[in-house]
């Protein structure tokens, strides 16, 4: 891990630089073919996957989305918020249920959103 | 090797069977172009990005964490753990197309999108296969190709857009939603159920830890849990290879 002193310190007002977007953008764009590559590459010498390797690779979707999605419903202006008040939790919930019953990314989206704005404009002392 | 008559027509078999998953990638595309230009890209790299990544999840991720100011290495390697399930793509793309040459071997992987590969693999393994270094390779890119018109031409919906969404949409929350969207597919048995709630719980407890790795760390350590469980659950019953 390189050292990362600007992380430490908050410069919200410090836009990043040009140079910098543009290093994140080659490298993971780099990392991401290398990864699609990888087995389509060494096959041929390589006859399969570690056994291994498949078995975790199998959690990778489940443990990533919910690793993002998780933190963005609880928090509120970066405070854990449980209560009723939260209305990004609340109409999250419920899209969750949309996306479980459905497995439909526009239904999902469609719900939480108008969920969302109807919690905010409800007269529930919000 | 084929003909180019054949190639045409492999390709644009590919091209009718990738037609109904395309609209489900015009939302995912918009918001990912406005959240990206929300982090500070200016047009030119949030369309690069969306072009040349050709992953949302991860590019959503990623410009998340730049609007956080995490560290550019956290930033790439969060980008890098979500795309970690192409490895398995990979691997099972990697069998059909043993014998194409090094060139094409480089634009199959560029193009390897869930969908493509859903699409090819049944494609490869079913009846009158074709085979997937003559015609193969054609339907292949023929799924690709319009995802990837799809993708970048929304990303630059969003992008264009981006500037003039007003933030009392609360159009951000379209990204949690949208995960879930994604989320609920890759639940399909315990193990993986657990993998999500482990994740989700060190995500959220992980918030404040230094550099933004509270994605990283949660991620892995949801990983870990899945492929521990499925470790216990063996000893007691079968366990399923497929799916």
């Amino acid at each position: 891990m390189t050292a990362q002193p600007l992380a430490s310190q908050p410069l919200a007002t410090q836009p990043l630089g040009d140079t910098s977007i543009w290093l994140v953008v080659l490298a993971a764009s780099l990392g991401t073919f290398a990864i699609r590559l990888s087995f389509i590459a060494l096959f041929g010498r390589l006859d399969e996957v570690p056994s291994g390797l498949e078995r975790a690779l199998k959690y990778v979707p489940a443990a990533v989305l919910t690793a993002i999605v998780a933190p963005r419903l609880v928090y509120l202006d970066g405070t854990l918020a449980l209560g009723a008040d939260n209305t990004r939790l609340l109409a999250g919930l419920l899209a969750a249920v949309v996306a479980w019953r459905t497995e439909s990314m526009l239904w999902t989206i469609v719900v939480g959103m108008v969920a969302l704005w109807t919690l905010e404009w409800l007269p529930l002392g919000v | 090797m084929s003909s180019g008559s054949d190639a045409r027509s492999a390709f644009r078999s590919g091209v009718r069977d990738v037609l109904p998953a395309l609209p489900a990638n015009v939302p995912f595309g918009v918001i990912a172009g406005v959240a990206t230009v929300g982090a500070g890209f200016d047009p030119v790299q949030a369309a690069a990005f969306a072009g040349m990544l050709f992953a949302g999840a991860a590019q959503v991720a990623a410009v998340e964490l730049i609007g956080e100011r995490a560290p550019l290495t956290v930033v790439v390697l969060t980008a890098l753990v979500v795309n970690l399930r192409y490895l398995m793509y990979s691997a099972s793309l990697g069998a059909h197309f043993r014998d194409l040459s090094a060139r094409w071997k480089l634009v199959v992987s560029f193009f390897l999108l869930d969908v493509t590969y859903a699409l090819s693999v049944a494609k490869f393994e079913g009846p009158n296969a074709p085979d997937p270094t003559g015609e193969g390779r054609w339907y292949y890119l023929g799924t690709a190709v319009p995802l990837w018109a799809t993708w970048v031409g929304s990303s630059v919906v969003g992008i264009v857009f981006g500037a003039r969404v007003p933030s009392s949409w609360q159009l951000d929350f379209a990204i949690p939603l949208l995960f879930m969207g994604l989320l609920f597919p890759a639940l399909d048995d315990a193990p993986s159920y657990l993998a999500g709630v482990v994740a989700g719980l060190l995500a959220i407890v992980g918030v404040g830890l230094p550099f933004n790795v509270g994605i990283l760390v949660a991620a892995l350590g949801g990983i870990v849990a899945g492929v521990l469980a499925e470790g216990v659950g063996a000893g007691s019953e079968e366990v399923r290879e497929q799916s």
